[in-house]
C-alpha cells in the first residue's frame, strides 16, 4: 500500500510502490479511482488516473491489484457499449443515472445472463492456447467461441456440458504439463497494451468491402490492412467512419469513439439496431462492440480506449472472424499521450508530441493484420484509424507518423466539403497500395475488365484537373470540343458515380457488381460519345442529351439488386448517342 | 461553516502571474476552492492545479495584482467551486463567479452544483432533432439548428455577431410548441457596450426575465473568465434537466476564454502546442462544449450558441479550429459579404450544421428541404469558380450556363442571405426563396434535387 504525495490532474504520484510493476492497476485514494502505472523511479510510482481526481489529496492510499490493464473477452461483449476502460456504459446509466460519476466498479460482461452452450471438446483430449471449447449463439449473427485462454495448454479433465450458463461457471478444467489443474471459466481476461498471440501472419489477398464506391473502387482496403481517414472539422471522417461500421463486409465490428462527440455515439446507438446487414438482414448491432471515450470524459482513459478496442477485435480475430475497427480519432489519443507526457514533464519532440508518438501509432497499426489462428483458422483485423489534423494541415506529426504505417489514405478535402460533394475523398491525393492486392478478386467478378475501368475513369479525373488550370485562364468556351466532352464525363464521374450520399436510402450502400456497371456505363459512354463526335457530332448536341442527366442519377434510380436494369439503361444510353450519328 | 473548518496558511512562497504558491500546507485536495485573502483584507477566489506534500500552486481568479508573499493569507475550503442555482437567478445579472451585480438581493438558493459538472454518459443521450426556427434564412435554410445542439459562430473583429445572436435569441420558436424556455447568457472579455447592446436587446422583447446575464467584462479578471461559462452551464444544466426547461445558452467570447487560459498555462511553465496555446486546449473545450444535449427521459435540453472571433479571420487558428472538431458545425462570417452590405454576412460555403439532416424534412420542415440546400451548396460553389474565371477572362468567356450561376449567385445572395435583423421569415418562405434562386438554373443543373420536387417547384424560365 502506498501513499500520495501528489496530485496534478489526471497524473498523481505515490511512494512506498516498490512492489508494484509497470502497467499494474491500482486504486487510488479514499474513493479507489482506477489508476494504472506508467512509470516507476524506486518505491515512487506515477500512476495516470482514468477517473476525475478533483478533491484527492496527498496523503491518501493506493493500493496496487497485481494486475496489469486488462479487458473481459467472453459473452456479452456484442451490442454493448463501454467507456475506455471496458466499463459497460449502459451498467453506469442503471447504477449512477445520466452523467458519469467516478468510483464505480463493474463488471465488463453480464454476471447474471446464462448463454446457450455447445461444447466441441471432449474431456480426455489434449488443448492448447487459443482452441475452441465450444460455443454460443451470442446473437443471429455472431457464433461466440469459447476460447482456450492464449498461455494455458494441457489435457481437458472436464469440459461442460451442453446447456446454460453464466460466464462465471465452470467451462472446463485443464491438467497442465506441470500437473497443476486450472479451471476455465467462459471468458478469459486479457492486458490491453500486450498484442495477442496468433500462429503465423497470411499476406493480404481480399477487398474488406464497404459499399463507398470511391473506396472499394479506387482506394480499397484489403482484409488485414490499414487505412487513415485525415481531413479538416467537419470533413466527413465520422460520417465515413459509420457508413464503414454500417456496411463492411466484416464478421464483426469495434467502432471506437475516442475523445469525440457524445451525440455521435448516440447517433451509432439508435441507428445501428435499425439499420439492416445486407447480407443477412440483421439488424447491424448484432455484430458490433461499442467503445465510447467522449471529449468530455477522462482523458487517461481515452488513451487506453484504442487498446481496449483493438484488444477486443484481436480476440473475435482469433475466433476466425474479420474483424473492421474503427477508430475515430486517433489524433485524440495521440493527445491524451501529449497531455499525460507533459504533466511527466518528458521532453517533447514536435508540437509537443512525446518522442515515442511514432513507435506507438505503429505499434497499434501493426495490430492489423490476417493471421493462421492459435486454433488454425484464418481471421483478420483491419484498421480504420481516423486522424483530425489541426488547421487541416496533413504535415503535422500525428498525420506524418501515421502515413508511415498505413497502405491505404483517404484524404478529406475541405473544398469538396464546402461544396457538399460527399465522401469528400479527394481522388487525386488519396491512393491504395492494395490494388495489387485486391486485383484478382474484382477481375474474376468483372471478366477481366476492373482494372482496365478504374484506371480509364481515374485518367479522366486527372484530366480534368488540368483542363481546369486552362479554364481558368482562358475561360471554358476556348476549350477545344474534345475537352469539352472530358469536362463533362469528369462531372458524370464526380456526380454519378464519386459522390455518395449516406442519407439516401440507396445510395448509401452499392454493392461491387453495380460500382463497376455505374463506372464502366460511363467510362463507356465516353468513348462513345468521342467517336460520335469523331463523326461530326457536335459536342452541344451530346450536352443536350437528358439521358445525361439520368446517368448521373442512375446510382440513387436504380435499385441495388436490379443489375440487369442498370446495364440495359446503359445499352439505352448509349444507343442515344449512338444515334446523334445519324443526324450528322 | 466550512470557513471555520479550514485552515488558514501564510506561507506564500512565490507569486507568478496569476499563480501563487503556498508552502506547508496540509490536508489540500487538487481542484479544491481556495479563499485568498490580500493585504489590504479584500477575499478572492481560486482554486488548486496542482498539489504536493506540504505544497500547493493555486489559480487566483481574480488575479494577483496588489497580492505580497508576506501579507497574503489563504483558507482552503475542501471542496471545489460551486454555486448555488435557482430559478429566481432568470431575470437577473451576476459577475462572471456567479454574485449578483444588479444591486438585487442574493436569489434564493433551491441547491449548489460543483461548476465543473460531470460528462453526460453518452448512453443517457437523447438524440437532437427538433427543428428551431430562428428566422434566418441562411441558417434555417442550409444550417438548421436543432434542440440541443451546439452551434458556434465564428466571427471576426467588427462584424456584427452580436446582432445575429441576439436576432437568434429572440426569434428561435419551435414551430407549433409553446414551451418553457430560458436563455443563459455568459460574457467573457467583451466590452461594456456589448454586454449593454445585449441587455438591451432582451429588454426589448421582454425576454429579460427569462435570462440569466453572467458578465466578465474586458475590465474584469482575465481569470475569472475560466469559471464563467461553467458557471452558466451549471445553472444551464440545472434549469434544463431538473426543471424540464429549453435552455439557449449563448457564450460570448470563446477567443477571450482561450487567451485565459493560455495565460495561465504560459505561467505554470507548460510546453505549450499550436502558437502558445496549451496541448489539452480540446480538451478543455470539450468539457464546456460537451455540456450541451437531450438527455432521455427528461423534457429540457441546453442548446449552445459559443461565439468566437476568430483572429485575423483565420479560421486555422486554434481557438475556431478546436470549436469546429468539438462543435456540431459552425456559422462562419465573411468580411466580403458585410463589405456587399449583406446582413448576416454568413457565407454558407465553411459553414455547417451536423445534426440538420434529422431535424428537417417531410413532417419537420417540408419534403425538399435537404435536396434543396444541397443544391444551393453546389450552386454557390460552382458560381464562386466562375466568378473567380470572370475575374480573368471576363463575361464572354463563358458559356450560357456559367452565365446562369452568376446571375443566381448574385440573386442568392441579395435575396436570400440578405435580410434585416428584425425580419423573421418561416420556414415556407426560405424555402420558396430558395426556389426563385434554383429557378434561375437551368433544370439540367439540378443534379441534387430529386425529380419529383422538381416537378412541384421549379418554375421554369424564371426571371430575375
Ligand atoms: N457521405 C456523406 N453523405 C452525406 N453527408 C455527409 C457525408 N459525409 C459527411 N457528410 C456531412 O458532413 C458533416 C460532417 O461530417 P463529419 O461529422 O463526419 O465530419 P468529421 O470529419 O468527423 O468532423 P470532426 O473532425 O469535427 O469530427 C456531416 O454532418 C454530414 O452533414
Ligand atoms: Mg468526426
Amino acid at each position: 500500500m502506498g501513499r500520495i504525495i501528489r496530485v496534478s490532474g489526471p497524473v498523481v504520484q505515490a511512494e512506498g510502490m516498490r512492489e508494484s510493476s509497470m502497467y499494474e492497476v491500482v486504486y487510488v485514494g479514499y474513493e479507489r479511482l482506477i489508476g494504472e502505472i506508467i512509470k516507476l523511479e524506486e518505491d515512487i510510482a506515477t500512476i495516470q488516473v482514468y477517473e476525475n481526481t478533483s478533491g484527492v489529496k496527498p496523503g491518501e492510499p493506493v493500493e496496487g491489484t497485481g494486475m496489469p490493464l486488462s479487458v473481459e473477452l467472453g459473452p456479452g461483449l456484442i451490442g454493448s457499449i463501454f467507456d475506455g476502460i471496458q466499463r459497460p456504459l449502459s451498467v453506469i446509466f442503471e447504477k449512477a443515472g445520466p452523467f458519469v460519476s467516478r468510483g464505480i466498479h463493474i463488471f465488463a460482461l453480464p454476471r447474471d445472463k446464462k448463454w446457450p452452450f455447445t461444447p466441441s471438446r471432449k474431456a480426455g483430449e489434449k488443448i492448447r492456447g487459443g482452441e475452441v471449447l465450444g460455443y454460443v449463439e451470442e446473437t443471429p449473427l455472431v457464433k461466440h467461441k469459447i476460447l482456450v485462454p492464449p498461455t494455458i495448454r494441457g489435457t481437458l479433465r472436464e469440459v461442460a456440458k451442453e446447456g446454460e450458463y453464466r460466464v462465471e461457471d465452470l467451462c472446463a478444467v485443464v491438467e497442465t504439463p506441470e500437473g497443476k489443474t486450472v479451471e476455465l471459466p467462459f471468458y478469459h481476461r486479457w492486458p490491453i497494451r500486450a498484442p495477442r498471440p496468433y500462429k503465423e501472419r497470411l499476406p493480404l489477398s481480399e477487398p474488406l468491402l464497404t459499399g463507398q464506391r470511391v473506396i472499394d473502387t479506387f482506394f480499397p482496403v484489403a482484409r488485414g490492412g490499414c487505412a487513415a481517414i485525415p481531413g479538416g472539422f467537419g470533413t466527413g471522417k465520422t460520417v465515413t467512419l459509420h457508413q464503414l461500421a454500417a456496411w463492411s463486409d466484416a464478421d464483426i465490428v469495434i467502432y471506437i469513439g475516442c475523445g469525440e462527440r457524445g451525440n455521435e455515439m448516440t447517433e451509432v446507438l439508435i441507428s445501428f439496431p435499425k439499420l439492416k446487414d445486407p447480407r443477412s438482414g440483421r439488424p447491424l448491432m448484432e455484430r458490433t462492440v461499442l467503445v465510447a471515450n467522449t471529449s468530455n470524459m477522462p482523458v487517461s482513459a481515452r488513451e487506453a480506449s484504442i487498446y481496449t478496442g483493438i484488444t477486443m477485435a484481436e480476440y473475435f480475430r482469433d475466433m476466425g472472424y474479420d474483424v473492421a475497427l474503427m477508430a475515430d480519432s486517433t489524433s485524440r489519443w495521440a493527445e491524451a499521450l501529449r497531455e499525460i507526457s507533459g504533466r511527466l514533464e518528458e521532453m517533447p519532440a514536435e508540437e509537443g508530441f512525446p518522442p515515442y508518438l511514432a513507435s506507438r501509432l505503429g505499434e497499434f497499426y501493426e495490430r492489423a493484420g490476417r493471421v493462421v489462428t492459435l486454433s488454425g483458422e484464418i481471421g483478420s483485423v483491419t484498421i480504420m484509424g481516423a486522424v483530425s489534423p489541426p488547421g487541416g494541415d496533413f504535415t503535422e506529426p500525428v498525420t506524418m507518423h501515421t502515413k508511415r504505417f498505413i497502405r491505404a489514405l483517404w484524404a478529406l478535402d475541405t473544398a469538396l466539403a464546402s461544396m457538399r460533394h460527399y465522401p469528400a475523398i479527394n481522388w487525386l491525393i488519396s491512393y491504395s497500395d492494395y490494388i495489387d492486392v485486391v486485383e484478382n478478386w474484382w477481375n474474376e467478378r468483372t471478366g477481366g475488365l476492373w482494372k482496365k475501368y478504374r484506371v480509364e475513369a481515374m485518367k479522366i479525373l486527372q484530366r480534368e484537373e488540368e483542363l481546369k488550370e486552362i479554364v481558368r485562364l482562358v475561360g471554358p468556351e476556348a476549350l477545344p470540343e474534345h475537352e469539352k466532352l472530358v469536362l463533362e464525363v469528369a462531372r458524370m464521374l464526380r456526380e454519378g458515380f464519386l459522390r455518395q450520399n449516406a442519407y439516401h436510402p440507396i445510395d448509401t450502400y452499392t454493392p461491387p457488381e453495380k460500382q463497376f456497371y455505374l463506372l464502366k456505363g460511363i467510362v463507356d459512354f465516353y468513348y462513345t460519345a468521342k467517336r460520335a463526335m469523331d463523326r461530326g457530332v457536335p459536342f452541344t448536341k451530346i450536352k443536350k442529351l437528358p439521358v445525361i442527366f439520368e446517368i448521373m442519377r442512375a446510382k440513387e434510380s436504380i435499385p441495388n439488386e436490379n443489375l440487369d436494369q442498370l446495364k440495359e439503361f446503359f445499352d439505352r444510353a448509349l444507343q442515344e448517342v449512338q444515334a446523334l450519328e445519324a443526324g450528322a | 461553516m466550512t470557513a471555520l473548518l479550514s485552515l488558514e496558511y501564510k506561507g506564500v512562497k512565490e507569486i507568478v502571474g496569476p499563480l501563487i504558491f503556498v508552502e506547508g500546507v496540509e490536508d489540500v485536495g487538487f481542484d479544491e476552492l481556495v479563499e485568498v485573502i490580500t493585504p489590504a483584507g479584500e477575499e478572492r477566489r481560486g482554486r488548486v492545479l496542482d498539489v504536493g506534500r506540504g505544497f500547493a500552486v493555486v489559480q487566483v481568479f481574480e488575479g494577483t495584482q496588489g497580492l505580497s508573499p508576506s501579507a497574503t493569507r489563504v483558507r482552503f475550503l475542501g471542496k471545489p467551486l460551486s454555486v448555488p442555482v435557482s430559478t429566481e437567478m432568470l431575470g437577473r445579472v451576476f459577475d462572471g463567479l456567479g454574485r449578483p451585480i444588479d444591486g438585487g438581493p442574493e436569489p434564493f438558493t433551491e441547491d449548489h452544483r460543483d461548476v465543473n459538472g460531470l460528462p453526460i454518459n453518452p448512453f443517457a443521450r437523447d438524440y437532437p432533432e427538433e427543428f428551431i426556427q430562428t428566422g434566418v434564412s441562411v441558417i434555417d435554410g442550409m444550417n438548421t439548428l436543432v434542440r440541443g445542439q451546439k452551434l458556434p459562430i465564428f466571427s471576426g473583429s467588427g462584424l456584427p455577431h452580436n446582432l445575429l445572436a441576439a436576432q437568434i435569441a429572440r426569434q428561435a420558436t419551435v414551430p407549433g410548441k409553446e414551451e418553457e424556455f430560458a436563455v443563459i447568457f455568459a460574457a467573457m472579455g467583451i466590452k461594456h457596450d456589448e454586454a449593454h447592446f445585449f441587455r438591451r436587446a432582451f429588454e426589448e422583447t421582454g425576454a429579460l426575465k427569462r435570462t440569466a446575464i453572467f458578465l466578465n467584462l474586458a475590465d474584469d479578471p482575465p481569470i475569472e473568465r475560466l469559471v464563467t461559462p461553467r458557471v452558466a452551464l451549471t445553472l444551464a444544466e440545472y434549469l434544463a434537466f431538473d426543471l424540464d426547461m429549453h435552455v439557449l445558452v449563448i457564450l460570448t467570447d470563446m477567443t477571450n476564454y482561450a487567451e485565459a487560459l493560455r495565460e495561465i498555462s504560459a505561467a505554470k511553465g507548460e510546453v505549450p502546442s499550436r502558437r502558445g496555446y496549451p496541448g489539452y486546449l480540446y480538451t478543455d473545450l470539450a468539457t464546456i462544449y460537451e455540456r450541451a444535449g437531450r438527455i432521455r427521459g427528461k423534457k429540457g435540453s441546453i442548446t449552445q450558441m459559443p461565439v468566437l472571433t476568430m483572429p485575423n479571420d483565420d479560421i486555422t487558428h486554434p481557438v475556431p479550429d478546436l470549436t469546429g472538431y468539438i462543435t456540431e458545425g459552425q456559422l462562419v462570417f465573411d468580411r466580403e459579404l458585410f463589405r456587399k452590405g449583406i446582413y448576416p454576412p454568413l457565407n454558407p460555403l465553411p459553414s455547417l450544421s451536423r445534426l440538420m439532416k434529422d431535424g428537417i424534412g417531410e413532417g419537420r420542415t417540408r419534403g425538399d428541404h435537404a435536396d434543396v440546400s444541397n443544391q444551393l451548396y453546389a450552386a454557390y460553389a460552382r458560381a464562386q469558380e466562375v466568378r473567380m474565371i470572370t475575374a480573368i477572362v471576363g463575361e464572354e468567356g463563358l458559356t450560357d450556363v456559367d452565365r446562369k450561376y452568376l446571375e443566381f449567385a448574385d440573386y442568392f445572395e441579395y435575396y436570400f442571405i440578405n435580410q434585416r435583423p428584425d425580419e423573421n421569415r418561416t420556414i415556407e418562405q426560405t424555402l420558396s426563396i430558395a426556389w426563385d434562386c434554383l429557378s434561375i438554373l437551368p433544370e439540367t443543373e439540378l443534379t441534387r434535387v430529386s425529380e419529383k420536387y422538381i416537378k412541384q417547384y421549379y418554375r421554369k424560365g424564371k426571371a430575375s
